[in-house]
């Protein structure tokens, strides 16, 4: 068992068991600031290291239209499965075309302790996956819902320069720049700690997710809860079915899955507050957070690595 | 100490809309606010907390103006294109103020 998976384990556990641990909202931030900073530089002094090349460019593009995708059929299969509404439903289906950093980042670092590499893009392309499902949940909205809001400059403003996109793209670009000079520089700092950080991050986030299933159990219908581990495992087989048209090695693969089967906590929420306040946050969040996270975690990405091995081989 | 009347609006509402809010205000005339964070609380959704949180979906802001009697109906006014759609809570109250002359 890895200590990151532990951590949140133990995070989970003590939020259910009604304990007071808990981190200051700074402290949180802070640590999520590290991780972005540092999985964005060491995606960009990989890229700067390895070159830039047409794969790239297809992968970004590829990135883009699965994030356009997955949440029509993310829509679909809530509608399928509970009695939501069309609003609620497309809030959802941001959540779950958008991406989560965090499973992005405990995936990187688990393949990375068995030895697997992947494609230093794969950074750039969890961050162009992270806006575009949610204008496909906006479309899905005001076809299907009540009249949206419409995307002025503030919700512009909150879907593209959200400060997670922000700092992963910065960091990827300092990264880039500065390549192998610029991870010496700074290596003691992004490298060495990183697994202790996110072992913390990971123990907060399970400490959130806990008490958000706690506290908004009466959100989740079976349809939704079913939802919640089903739709990672679709969004995983169209990130395998990219994977494969793309040509990515083992490690890219398995990236691909995760970032297809993971669903967003930071960027999608804060969008949909803003551009469809009508949808009900709960079940959004704790679907994400509460279900398909610890999912992800726990179970999805042994489970993508044993596929991805089976299908592309190591 | 002479002391003179004013309305304290308290605007609790969703912290992404707080930019939102505040351009409101400003736009009618509003120059003086004080925005506070709210660490946690309790309503219709149930109870919530900010502890370990680092998306700003879920936080609320508290927004406190302190204006004259007649320049009450502005501010509502303009608060309530914002937050009619979000969750929140507006509320007015009497309130005394030392220096008249800076609302």
């Amino acid at each position: 068992m890895s200590p990151i998976v532990l951590s949140f384990v133990l995070g989970f556990s003590a939020a259910l068991a009604r304990s007071d641990l808990s981190f200051p909202e700074a402290v949180a931030k802070g640590l999520s600031l590290y991780l972005l900073f540092a999985i964005g530089f060491k995606g960009g002094a990989s890229v700067a290291a390895h070159g830039v090349d047409m794969n790239l460019i297809l992968a970004l593009l590829s990135g883009v239209a699965l994030s356009l995708l997955l949440p029509f059929v993310a829509f679909g299969l809530l509608r399928f499965l509970t009695q939501v509404s069309a609003v609620d439903a497309a809030a959802v289906a941001a959540h779950y075309g958008s991406i989560s950093i965090v499973t992005f980042v405990a995936a990187t670092t688990l393949l990375a302790g068995r030895g697997i590499s992947s494609e230093g893009y794969m950074v750039a392309m969890a961050a162009a996956m992270e806006a575009p499902a949610i204008l496909s949940a906006l479309w899905l909205a005001s076809r299907y819902g009540k009249e949206t809001q419409r995307v002025g400059p503030e919700l512009w403003r909150e879907i593209m320069l959200n400060g997670s996109i922000v700092l992963l793209l910065g960091a990827f670009a300092i990264g880039w720049v500065t390549g192998e000079q610029g991870m010496k520089e700074i290596e003691n700092f992004i490298v060495s700690p990183f697994k202790g950080v996110l072992c913390l991050f990971l123990l907060d986030m399970g400490l959130v997710a806990g008490r958000g299933l706690r506290g908004s159990s009466k959100v989740l219908s079976p349809g939704a809860v079913a939802f919640g581990f089903l739709m990672p495992l679709v969004g995983a087989a169209a990130g395998l079915s990219t994977s494969v048209a793309l040509g990515l090695s083992l490690g890219g693969s398995v990236l691909l899955m995760v970032l297809g089967a993971s669903a967003s906590y930071i960027a999608a929420p804060a969008a949909m507050r803003v551009a469809l306040p009508e949808a009900n946050p709960a079940l959004s969040l704790t679907l994400a957070l509460g279900v398909t996270f610890p999912f992800n975690l726990t179970l999805g990405i042994p489970l993508y690595i044993l596929i991805a091995s089976a299908i592309i081989g190591s | 100490m002479e002391m003179h009347k004013a309305k304290r609006v308290e605007i609790i509402l969703e912290a992404v809309v707080e930019r939102q809010l505040t351009n409101a205000l400003k736009d009618a005339g509003v120059t003086g606010y004080t925005v506070l964070p709210v660490s946690g609380g309790s309503g219709r959704s149930g109870y919530w907390s900010r502890e370990g949180q680092v998306g700003r979906a879920g936080g609320m802001i508290a927004v406190i103006c302190l204006v004259r009697d007649d320049r009450l109906d502005q501010l509502v006014e303009a608060a309530f294109t914002v937050v009619e759609r979000h969750i929140g809570v507006v509320s007015v109250s009497d309130a005394y103020v030392l220096r008249a002359e800076r609302f």
